[in-house]
Formats: C-alpha cells, sequence, structure tokens
C-alpha cells in the first residue's frame, strides 16, 4: 500500500487486489468484537481459534479458515458472538471453551454445535440460521449493514463491499447537486432534533467564507446508548466516507471527529481508519486524483455530557471550556474557530454514502413518509434480546419490544419504554401502536433522542427513574446558566423526598412549576429537555407520585425507605432468632411471645426476612 | 412610515419601536423604556446569555433571552408572559437558595443586583431547600477579597478579565451546581497573575467580588490623638463621589469632600493633583533626558500601579522602559511624610497619610516594600472613592448640608495638567505639555491636546519638538496595552511615549468608584468633568505650580537630582514566576548535616521531557546514599529555562537538560562533594 489513488481504474485494480485477498483466505469465521463481546472475552476466544485452526481445512475442503474480528453485532446480550460466515451460523454466548468443539464438529466436519445456538424462548428451540433469529428478522440494517461483518480496521474489506465507490459519483456532481440528492433522500438529523440534513448542508455551502469545517459529533454521552460507537468502532470508513461526501458538498476542506475519551476502542479504529484512507488518497490533497482536499483530526472528549450539544462540542475543540453558547449564531455561519461548519452526529453521515450509491428515492422508501430511512436504538432493560438494532422509522414499539426484543424478560409485565436517555421521556402502554416518528413522539412528551430505548417492566418504580435521570443530568450540566444549574440541582432534590417518603404534595406543584421554568427557560437545549423525565412520568404516572406523597407508598415496592418490614402475630413462635439478627437492634420481645419490628430504627436490610424459620416476616 | 422607516420597526407589548444602532434585542427594549433586569449582560463585554432574567417571547421563537436575539423587523416581543414571569422568579429563587444568607451585613447591601431583583420581583420565601456554600474567603491580597460563597455565577468577572484586561486570572472550575470562579489550581488571587485593577470587582452583581475596606483603620487613625492625620484625594474621585448621593457624574465635589474629611476630623487635605504636576516635572524631565540622551525608548508611564504589576508579570523584559517616578499617590505620601514631620517636630511613624482613589490596586500598590521607610509605610491607609461614600455616611454627616472648603496648604495647589491625570491620556498630555516647555523654553502652542482625548482604547498623536517629530500612545486596558507591547516589541511601531492605564478610560472607571451597571455613559460623565476642571484652573501646566516649585527650591532642588530620587523614584521587580509554595517531596529534619535542596521542574515542559522519572531517580539515588535526612527534594513550577528541560535547582544553581541517565552524575557533582567526609 502507499500509494495513492488517482483514477477508477487503480481503485477498481485496488478493489480487486481486496477481492482476492478475501476469497483466498479462506472460509470466514467473525468473531464479534464490539466492546460488549470483548468485555464477555472475545478476545480470549479469538486467541484459542487461532491456535486452533492452524491446518485445519474447512469442511475437509481447499479452504483455509479466515478469522476476522469484526465490529458490533448489535445482538450484545448474547455476546461472544461467532459467526461461519458460509453455512450462515451464528453461535451465541461462546467461552473460550467451547472454541476447540466449533472447530472440531463444525469447522472439520460441519456439524452444527447445538448447544451454541440461539435459544428462542418464544418457541423454545434453538435457531440454526441466523437469519431466522427473531432479534434480526424484523430489522433493517443499512447503516449497520457492515458492522459485525467487515474486519473495521481493514480498508481493503471495507472497500470490497461497496466503500468509498459512491464518492466517484459525488466527485462528478456539483455540490449543489449533492446536497439537492440528500434534501430528496429526507434523511433527518439522527442526533436527536431530525433536522433535514440536506438543508443544513445547503446553510453551509451557502454561508459567506473560504475556510469551513465539518465536523462528527460521535460524543454519545447518554446512558445506556451504544449505536454511534457501534458504528465506529465497527464501520469507521461509512462514516468517514460521509464527512468526505458532506466537506465535498458544504466546501470544507478540514474536518473533526469529536469521540469521547472513554470509547477507546472507537478512536482507536477511528485513527486507524484515518491514516488508511489518507494512504490511499481517499483522504488527504487531491482526493482520489480530483481538486478536492480533505483532511480528517480524530478529537477525543474529556467525557463530559454536555459536549454532545454542538456549541460545547466546538468550544471544546478549540480548547475552550465546554459550555454552551446561545443559538443565532448558528454553527452554519460562524461555528468552529468563527467559521462556518457543519455538525451531524455519527449515524447521519453514516447514511449518506447509502443515499449516494442507492439513490434518494431508495431511502425515501424506508421508513415512513415524513421519517425515511431507518433509525438505530440501543435496545436495553428488562427485556429478553437486549441489543443494538436498526429498524425503519415509523415501526411500532410493540414490533420492537415484542417481536425485536422477544417480549419482556422472566414473563412479567411491560410497563414502559424510556426513550431519549436523559432528554427524553416515558411511552407507556397506550403508546405501543404509535410509530416512532420525531413528531409522534414530540406530541407525547417523548423524542427519539440519540436512541436509547430502556424497557421498564412491572417492578419499576416511574418516580425512581426520574430520579436516576435527573441525578444523571444535574451531575452533568455545565453550571452556566441558572435554571439548568440550580434547577435540575432542586428538581432532583424534591425528587430524593420524594421516594423518601418526606414530601408533601406542594413539593409536587413546585417540581412541576419548577420542570415547566427550566424547560421554557434553560440556554441550551440538554438544559430544556432536562426536565423531560419528570414531566412524562408526572403525564402518565401522576398516581405513583401521589402513593409516595400521600400514602407513603411505592406502588413497585422498589423506593427502600417507604418499605415496611412486619412480623405477623399469627404465625410469630418468639424464637427470638430475628432479634439476634437485626444489626440495628430494631427487634425485641420475650421468648414465646411475639417480636416486634420498631420501624424507627428498622434500615430495611431484610436480614430478618430471610432468617425467619416460619416465615412470619414479611414486607409490606 | 414610509417603507425604509418600516423595515427597522420591530413591536414590544404591540407597540412598534425603530431599531438603531443596538447590538441586541435586550438594548432595544431598555431604549423603549423597559428596565429589564439582567445580571450578566454588560454592553461592554461578550454576551453570555447565562441568568435568564432578560427573557422574554417572540412570536414564532418562544421564550429568548433578549441579550442574545439580533433585533431583527417585524420581531413581536412580549415582555411579560406567564412563562417569563415564571422563569424571572424561578431563577431569583434558585439562586437566593444556595446564596449567602449575610445580606443585611454584606457590603454590597443597597447596591447588590439580586438583592434588588428579588425585591423588585416580590421574593418573599423560598421554596428549596437552602443549602450554604462553604467555601474558603480568599483574602491574601491588599485591595480583593474574593467570597465564592456569593457568587452567582454570572461570568461578568471572567469576561472582563479576559476580553478587557486579557489576563484570565479567573475562570470557572468544576462542573454544574459545583461550579465556581476561580484562579487556576485555586490559588488566591496574590498568587497568581492578578495586578489587582479591580475591573472584576467593578461588574460584581453581588459581594463576591469586593474592595477590600480599609475604614476601621482609618477610624482608629482619626480617632488617635497621637497621629496627624493628613488625607490626599485623587482627580478621579471628585468627578465620581456624588453619585452616591444622586448628583450627576462629572460634577466636581472637591469642595464637599473636604469640608467632610474635616468634619470627621482629619488634620489636613491635600489634593493628589499637587503629586501629580510633581510627577510630570520628574517624568518631563526624564523624558526630555532621554531625548538628550538618545535612549532607547518607549518611555512608558508608572502611574497605573495595575500596569507596572502587568509589565512585571509579563514584559519584564520591558521593566527598564518604565519610568522610574513613583505614582502622585507614593510621591505624596514620601513627601508629606517628609515635610509634615519636621514642621509638625513628630515623627514620622506619628503622621498617618491616608489616601482616597478611585482604584483598588492602589491598595496594593501602598504595601510594596519600596515605598516604606523602616518599616513605615509612605501611604498608612487608603481608601477607595466606595468606601469615602460610606465613611461619611457612617460619620453621620448630612451631605447635602455641608458647604464647599478650600484645601489645605501647600500641598493643596494644583495645575489643569494634575487633574487631567485620571483620565486616560492626561498623564501623557500634562507630560507634553511641560516636556514641550522644558526642551523648547516655549509654552505649547495648543494647550488642549485632544486626539489623545476621551474613552477610546488607543489614541495616538505626534509632536514637533524642535526639529523632532516626537511620537506618544496613548492605551487603555491592559489587553490594549499588551497588544501595543508585543507590536513595540516585533518593531511594527514605534512611540516615544507610551502612557498606560489600566481600566477602560482610564482612572474615572478605576473599580473604587461608584458602582453602577450604565458604565459607558457615567464614564462619560466623569471625563467630561475632568477636563472642565482642567479649564477651570488658575494654572494649566505643572511647571506654573508655583508650590512645586518652592518644594524644589527649599529642598528637592532639580527634578531628577539626587534627592530627588531618594523620594520620588523608585525600581521594579520581575514578577514572571507564579509564586506559591513548593511541594516538598522528601524531607527529614537533621540537625548534623548541612542542608541541601533539590528542586525539580514539574511544568508542563519539564513535565514532557521526563522531570517525573527524574524526581523518583533523584530520590532512589538519595536514599541509596543514606542521605534521605540531609537532603530535601521539592516539586516546584517554572524554573523559566522551558526550551531545555527537564530544570532542576540545587540549593541556587539551576541545572538544565537533567535527565534520568544523568542522575548519578549531578549526584556526585552537586550533592556528595557537601558530604564527603
Amino acid at each position: 500500500m502507499g500509494r495513492k489513488i488517482k483514477n477508477r481504474e487503480e481503485f477498481a485494480d485496488f478493489k480487486g487486489a481486496a477481492f482476492k485477498n478475501f476469497v483466498e483466505h479462506g472460509a470466514r469465521v467473525l468473531i464479534c468484537s464490539g466492546t460488549g463481546c470483548m468485555a464477555n472475552g472475545a478476545m480470549d476466544v479469538y486467541n484459542v481459534f487461532l491456535e486452533l485452526k492452524i491446518n485445519v481445512k474447512f469442511k475437509n475442503t481447499e479452504k483455509d479458515i479466515a478469522l476476522v474480528k469484526t465490529g458490533c453485532r448489535g445482538f450484545c446480550e448474547n455476546g461472544v458472538l461467532v459467526d461461519i460466515v458460509d453455512d450462515g451460523v451464528t453461535y451465541v454466548k461462546v467461552k473460550k471453551e467451547d472454541v476447540a468443539e466449533i472447530v472440531e464438529s463444525h469447522l472439520k466436519n460441519g456439524q452444527i454445535v447445538q448447544r451454541l445456538l440461539y435459544h428462542d424462548p418464544k418457541t423454545d428451540s434453538r435457531v440454526e440460521k441466523n437469519k431466522d433469529i427473531n432479534f434480526y428478522a424484523k430489522q433493517k440494517r443499512t447503516s449497520l449493514a457492515n458492522c459485525g461483518h467487515i474486519d473495521p480496521e481493514s480498508i481493503g474489506e471495507y472497500i470490497f463491499v461497496g466503500g468509498y465507490e459512491s464518492l466517484w459519483d459525488v466527485l462528478s456532481k456539483t455540490p449543489d447537486e449533492v446536497c439537492k440528492t440528500v434534501s430528496e433522500s429526507g434523511l433527518r438529523g439522527r442526533g436527536g432534533g431530525g433536522f433535514p440534513t440536506g438543508r443544513k448542508w445547503e446553510f453551509v455551502k451557502n454561508a459567506e467564507g473560504k475556510k469551513k469545517y465539518v465536523i462528527c459529533n460521535g460524543d454519545e454521552g447518554d446512558p445506556g446508548a451504544f449505536m454511534d460507537r457501534s458504528i465506529m468502532e465497527g464501520d469507521p470508513h461509512k462514516l468517514i466516507e460521509g464527512m468526505i461526501t458532506a466537506a465535498y458538498a458544504v466546501g470544507a476542506d478540514e474536518g473533526y471527529i469529536y469521540v469521547r475519551a472513554e470509547y477507546p476502542l472507537a478512536v482507536k479504529r477511528l485513527r486507524v481508519a484515518v491514516k488508511q484512507a489518507e494512504e490511499i488518497g481517499v483522504l488527504g490533497v487531491n482526493i482520489f486524483g480530483s481538486d478536492f482536499s480533505f483532511k480528517i483530526k480524530v478529537k477525543e472528549g474529556a467525557g463530559a455530557f454536555v459536549c454532545g450539544e454542538e456549541t460545547a462540542l466546538m468550544a471544546s475543540i478549540e480548547g475552550e471550556r465546554g459550555m454552551p453558547k446561545s443559538k443565532p449564531p448558528f454553527p452554519a455561519n460562524k461555528g468552529l474557530f468563527g467559521k462556518p461548519t457543519l455538525i451531524n452526529n455519527v449515524e447521519t453521515y453514516s447514511n449518506v454514502p447509502l443515499i449516494m450509491k442507492n439513490g434518494a428515492q431508495w431511502f425515501r422508501k424506508l421508513g415512513s413518509p415524513k421519517n425515511p430511512g431507518t433509525k438505530t436504538f440501543a435496545l436495553t432493560g428488562e427485556i429478553n434480546n437486549s441489543g443494538l438494532i436498526e429498524v425503519p422509522m415509523g415501526m411500532t414499539l410493540r414490533e420492537i419490544v415484542f417481536d425485536i426484543g422477544g417480549g419482556i424478560r422472566n414473563g412479567k409485565k411491560f410497563k414502559a419504554v424510556q426513550i431519549g436517555g436523559p432528554s427524553g421521556g416515558c411511552l407507556t402502554e397506550e403508546h405501543l401502536d404509535l410509530p416512532l416518528e420525531y413528531e409522534t413522539l414530540i406530541e407525547v412528551g417523548a423524542m427519539v433522542g440519540s436512541g436509547g430505548l430502556v424497557v421498564l417492566n412491572e417492578d419499576t418504580c416511574m418516580v425512581e427513574i426520574a430520579r436516576f435521570f435527573m441525578h444523571f443530568t444535574q451531575n452533568e450540566s455545565c453550571g452556566k446558566c441558572v435554571l439548568c444549574r440550580e434547577g435540575t440541582k432542586n428538581m432532583l432534590k424534591i425528587l430524593e423526598k420524594i421516594v423518601e417518603g418526606k414530601a408533601q404534595l406542594s413539593d409536587l406543584d413546585l417540581l412541576e412549576e419548577l420542570a415547566l421554568a427550566v424547560k421554557d427557560g434553560s440556554l441550551c437545549g440538554l438544559g430544556k429537555t432536562a426536565p423531560n423525565p419528570v414531566l412524562s412520568t408526572l403525564r402518565y404516572f401522576r398516581d405513583e407520585y401521589l402513593a409516595h406523597i400521600i400514602d407513603k407508598r411505592c406502588p413497585a415496592g422498589v423506593c427502600s425507605a417507604l418499605k415496611m418490614i412486619e412480623i405477623d402475630e399469627q404465625l410469630c413462635k418468639g424464637c427470638s432468632k430475628c432479634a439476634r439478627l437485626c444489626p440495628v437492634g430494631a427487634i425485641s420481645g420475650e421468648i414465646k411471645k411475639t417480636y416486634k419490628i420498631d420501624q424507627t430504627k428498622c434500615i430495611k436490610c431484610g436480614a430478618c426476612l430471610t432468617a425467619c424459620p416460619f416465615k412470619a416476616i414479611k414486607e409490606v | 412610515m414610509d417603507k425604509k422607516a418600516c423595515d427597522k420597526i420591530l413591536y414590544i407589548d404591540d407597540k412598534p419601536f425603530a431599531i438603531g444602532n443596538e447590538k441586541n434585542l435586550l438594548e432595544v427594549i431598555r431604549n423603549a423604556g423597559y428596565d429589564l433586569p439582567t445580571f450578566c449582560y454588560r454592553s461592554d463585554l461578550s454576551v453570555y446569555g447565562a441568568c435568564r432574567m432578560c427573557v422574554v417571547e417572540i412570536e414564532g421563537r418562544g421564550v429568548q433571552a433578549s441579550c442574545t436575539v439580533p433585533p431583527e423587523p417585524g420581531m413581536k416581543v412580549t415582555i411579560n408572559t406567564e412563562k417569563t414571569r415564571r422563569i424571572r422568579r424561578m431563577v431569583i429563587k434558585l439562586l437566593l437558595a444556595n446564596h449567602s444568607k449575610d445580606c443585611t451585613t454584606c457590603s454590597k447591601s443597597g447596591e447588590c443586583d439580586l438583592q434588588e431583583a428579588a425585591s423588585r420581583l416580590g421574593i418573599t420565601d423560598i421554596p428549596f431547600e437552602c443549602e450554604e456554600k462553604k467555601h474558603p474567603l480568599d483574602t491574601g491580597n491588599p485591595a480583593v477579597i474574593r467570597d465564592p460563597n456569593k457568587c452567582i455565577l454570572c461570568g461578568a468577572c471572567v469576561r472582563t478579565c479576559r476580553e478587557i484586561q486579557g489576563k484570565s486570572v479567573l475562570d470557572f472550575v468544576y462542573r454544574g451546581s459545583n461550579t465556581i470562579v476561580s484562579p487556576a489550581f485555586k490559588k488566591n488571587l496574590d498568587e497568581v497573575n492578578c495586578t489587582f485593577c479591580g475591573q472584576c470587582v467593578a461588574v460584581c452583581p453581588t459581594g463576591a467580588l469586593r474592595i477590600r475596606s480599609e475604614l476601621d483603620n482609618f477610624w482608629k487613625m482619626v480617632l488617635d490623638k497621637n497621629k496627624k492625620v493628613v488625607v490626599q484625594v485623587a482627580p478621579a474621585v471628585r468627578v465620581a463621589f456624588g453619585e452616591a448621593f444622586g448628583i450627576k457624574p462629572g460634577k466636581n465635589l472637591i469642595g464637599m469632600i473636604t469640608a467632610a474629611l474635616r468634619k470627621v476630623g482629619v488634620d489636613k487635605v491635600f489634593d493628589t493633583t499637587f503629586a501629580a504636576d510633581l510627577t510630570i516635572m520628574e517624568e518631563a524631565t526624564e523624558f526630555v533626558n532621554m531625548l538628550k540622551s538618545k535612549k532607547d525608548f518607549p518611555l512608558l508611564t508608572s502611574c497605573c500601579p495595575a500596569w507596572v504589576r502587568h509589565v512585571e508579570q509579563k514584559y519584564p523584559q520591558f521593566i527598564s522602559h518604565l519610568s522610574t517616578c513613583r505614582s502622585p499617590q507614593q510621591m505624596f505620601g514620601a513627601v508629606a511624610k517628609e515635610l509634615l514631620s519636621k514642621e509638625y517636630g513628630i515623627r514620622r511613624e506619628e503622621i498617618c497619610v491616608v489616601s482616597v482613589m478611585p482604584c483598588t490596586a492602589k491598595k496594593s500598590e501602598a504595601r510594596r516594600k519600596e515605598f516604606s521607610v523602616n518599616s513605615d509605610p509612605d501611604v498608612d491607609v487608603v481608601l477607595t472613592t466606595q468606601e469615602l461614600i460610606k465613611m461619611v455616611k457612617a460619620g453621620n454627616i448630612n451631605f447635602s448640608a455641608l458647604e464647599p472648603q478650600e484645601m489645605d496648604s501647600p500641598f493643596g495647589v494644583f495645575s489643569g495638567a494634575g487633574v487631567i491625570f485620571g483620565a486616560s491620556g492626561g498623564v501623557a498630555e500634562a507630560a507634553l505639555r511641560t516636556a514641550y516647555k522644558l526642551v523648547t523654553g516655549e509654552a505649547l502652542g495648543e494647550i488642549e491636546i485632544k486626539p489623545l482625548r476621551g474613552l477610546k482604547s488607543f489614541k495616538e498623536f505626534a509632536v514637533n519638538i524642535k526639529g523632532e517629530v516626537i511620537s506618544v500612545a496613548v492605551v487603555n486596558t491592559l489587553s490594549q496595552a499588551s497588544k501595543l507591547l508585543e507590536d513595540i516589541a516585533a518593531h511594527k511601531v514605534h512611540y516615544h511615549l507610551v502612557e498606560v492605564m489600566a481600566c477602560p478610560g482610564g482612572c474615572i472607571a478605576g473599580a473604587g468608584q461608584p458602582y453602577s451597571i450604565d458604565r459607558m455613559a457615567i464614564r462619560e460623565g466623569r471625563l467630561k468633568g475632568l477636563y472642565q476642571d482642567d479649564v477651570d484652573s488658575r494654572i494649566r501646566v505643572s511647571y506654573e505650580n508655583e508650590e512645586v516649585q518652592k518644594l524644589y527650591d527649599k529642598w528637592l532642588q532639580n527634578p531628577n537630582s539626587e534627592i530627588a530620587h531618594q523620594f520620588l523614584h523608585t525600581h521594579y521587580h520581575n514578577r514572571k514566576r507564579i509564586t506559591g509554595e513548593d511541594i516538598g517531596l522528601f524531607r527529614k529534619g537533621s540537625e548534623v548535616l548541612p542542608k541541601t535542596t533539590v528542586c525539580v521542574c514539574v511544568g508542563t515542559s519539564c513535565y514532557v521531557h521526563g522531570s517525573y522519572d527524574f524526581i523518583e531517580a533523584i530520590m532512589a539515588k538519595i536514599r541509596a546514599e543514606g542521605l534521605e535526612d540531609a537532603v530535601m527534594v521539592k516539586a516546584t513550577f517554572c524554573l523559566q529555562q522551558c526550551g531545555h528541560g527537564p530544570n532542576i535547582k540545587i540549593d541556587d544553581q539551576i541545572i538544565s537538560h537533567a535527565t534520568v541517565d544523568r542522575v548519578s552524575e549531578i549526584f556526585d557533582r552537586y550533592i556528595r562533594v557537601k558530604y564527603k567526609k
């Protein structure tokens, strides 16, 4: 390598070489090396494979075994995932001890290892072909198409599967035409707001100034969200291809990928990808032999949630404290270092090469009329199949939770979905058939946000959920504007009072008034949406708040301060075991008479509960 | 209304208002007769938009902070809506919930913007759980007290220090509700590059940054029968003092001030302006001598202590260009103590010199070691205009009933040239008036040098003195001063004389002057007052001040004479290094062995070059040699040899390139030799 590609012939040669490499390497065995699988021991599995595959021919043919570390496949709960591509088989929850059996049985002799296949709880059967796994069946993986299927650290593999192909077309068009295609596709910002991407590009293209920047916002900070992370780790070149297209369209010559330092694997793979792209002339001076030049820097953020807000992000790149600024001026006119700047998130850019390659109309056929395309979600919580999913926009919550997600874990009842992270809101049973679109969600007090989907079951206390998110937001407030800085802190204090059973009805009014003031009055988007978890739970679960405040009772039985442990007079035999075990001396009584718990001393540790030989102690 | 005018109309509460040159909607609203409160907006600083007090509803755009919105024709703005009222009231309640509760004893009480807004919006209870912050106060310097517990994080000080002064002494640290404003590394102001200009104090809406009051000491001196209390009043004080009593800025109240001071019992009231004339005689002579000897120009003025400190901190290479003349405050102190002690026949210590200044940096200047004789300071107490106002009130004086009085002789006589010292450009103008006379023997034709006047931060002027074109630059604010010095250093510009004042517009806008939000108009007023006083003066050039002449005749001989140097001139120090404690790493007491101290720089550059490795290696070596009782190892910051790191200092000797492989060699050469049996 090292030679820069200057024309289509050279590109075809490069692709041919990649193809040869791809095929001659042998039967592909993919080891998912996304962060989840890595944590489950993907590297150990890989190393054992590496050792055992030597001299093994695939199913007694001439084919060698080609071992590939890939990015995230999304089915994280079932990691480590191992794919035998030629047979379309996916093994789940593979441990390093299992590798020998896979090699011996499947790779050598073609016998599928049944016990390592995915077990579908609905049908109570093992699923042989990965396309039949319910988790994947209803998904439409386009921006995630390569994730988990190619080696993210090989530009050859990316080009082999069609990568950087669209750039030839882009470079032959005018910037106006490129913007027009994006506009026609109807692509909307996947970072949460859903602003029409094409229009944003037009703004930057039309902004005055010679120097312009393109920024990719990879500062994914929502708890439980890992969509962008998976793309950056699993298919970094697609993101780069999208950015190059954007830079060409708006007339920028310099770009930044702003990624959290907490994503070290993403940082590493992005740096590798940028270097590889520079080596073959995809990035740098005179891209693909054209007049167009563009370079990308990977910039690590220090992990402040607020730096996901675009003006704070730009301040951070500039070396300033990451605090949002008022808009206008918008980044399109006065952004990074005061220059016109295009800023989109990872998923948005990753959709661009697909649009350029397949056309705007193809994109519009995915999803719904006002919300074309697909959206990735991080599906987590009390659900059977948690992981990373990509679905056409407009899919209903029911399909996501019950088909893809496989329903609620342990046969529990569905209660709600928290969507959009700390800035989002809750959807309940009544919203199960609501199509997931930007507008519909806003109407019911939630938002697509960056795409976190936390499924909650009947055992969840909604007040506690609001408290959890408020705790997060107040910790992550930048401290600039009064309403967010002091407002989130005081909302948290009130929520804490409620879950501790110390609140009065007037506190609820105050909470609501404060939430509205913070929503209307905060400086940046993060502040304006910080009260959403409160407002949304108040809207749909006010009775739970009232139960905490008036009855001093947590309906879900979660809030420990509101639990009471009591001794059943009928069942107690007066053995004194509980009194001896109680760490705070809250239980007293006489032998062979009923014992009593002093509720003012009880810390609800539950030691007595499990110890009572007569099951006389209960939580009420 | 014609179409063009129509294009520049917006609607506030359904009434049309013309858009003029306003930078933002807030200014349009204020010009339209609304008094929308703000904490963070200052017209001369960048827009911050954080306090959310100036929110309005704009049709189609919802709630917006009006300071952040550019005015657009056709905009429909509503000031008071359910939402904006709720937000304003909520902001106050939230701020009060964790604000210090000692309003009644706060020095800002009565002038506090937070207090006023709370009262205006009728906030009578705080529904939130109150939580008082408990940050330590920064009281380590003579000028400014920093009290983070009263800070509402409006950022005005941060922006002032960065944008006006170019110093960035203060910035935000920590996140969310833990955010505070602080100098780097949580150091105190006296340990960092603060000049005590106090402009942060002048913009603080609460008592979080306040002037360190010396009033208690003043009263002690006044009430002490054994002390003769002599007061000097600076020029800029007289045109701002009245603002506290509802009198328009610019009105010269020196007669009333004199009367008030006498009424509380001070012995003599003099004018710093007299000392300003003395300064001009010295400085103009210094300048003329430079012209004669063709010395390196420019001559930098030295009247402003914040500016002097700035040069010492940031541009020590320019120290030799600073005029050696003491400031008028310090000239006055030195002369008064010397002459009046003789006149009264008492000891120097029994005279108490009080100065009334528009300035916080003067408090710091008076504490400089150079300005005391046997630990007796030339100036004992420095009061700001604000403290003078408080003194008059605390002294139970009915100010409006006072009759103006004349100042005492001899230091009450002054020229108009001395008066304009209070304005940016005034020192240069006064100096030129005298320098021209000294060189040519004739008076300057046009005595008023208009190009050097006004609030602009940069002004210049050239005058032909005996065939030589003398160029003068006048700057105010330290950011402008830094820019000019950089240009001079880069030989982009050349000037003979450079006058610098740290405050925007000069001393009239000093941090000791009465607090006000609407600062631009007030500065204009004060400025006018000073120049009017010049016009009204009997004499307008310093060399005609007969009392100054008598001083030379009787005592000082000539300007720049040896005795003049002793009393009227000074010297400066390089303060480039951040002060503060070294960090002891390795230390045990030993009475037997001689001590050696090894300081290893852990500044960024040396750290990058491996100074941490050196620390570990040298400590291991010392332990191995059994000398841990004798050798002290410390981590220190910046030995100013950054290009040659890692740098270490063994006792007083700096050793560069102290890399880890040289540990044994360095140890043998500099440490072992001391302990050879």
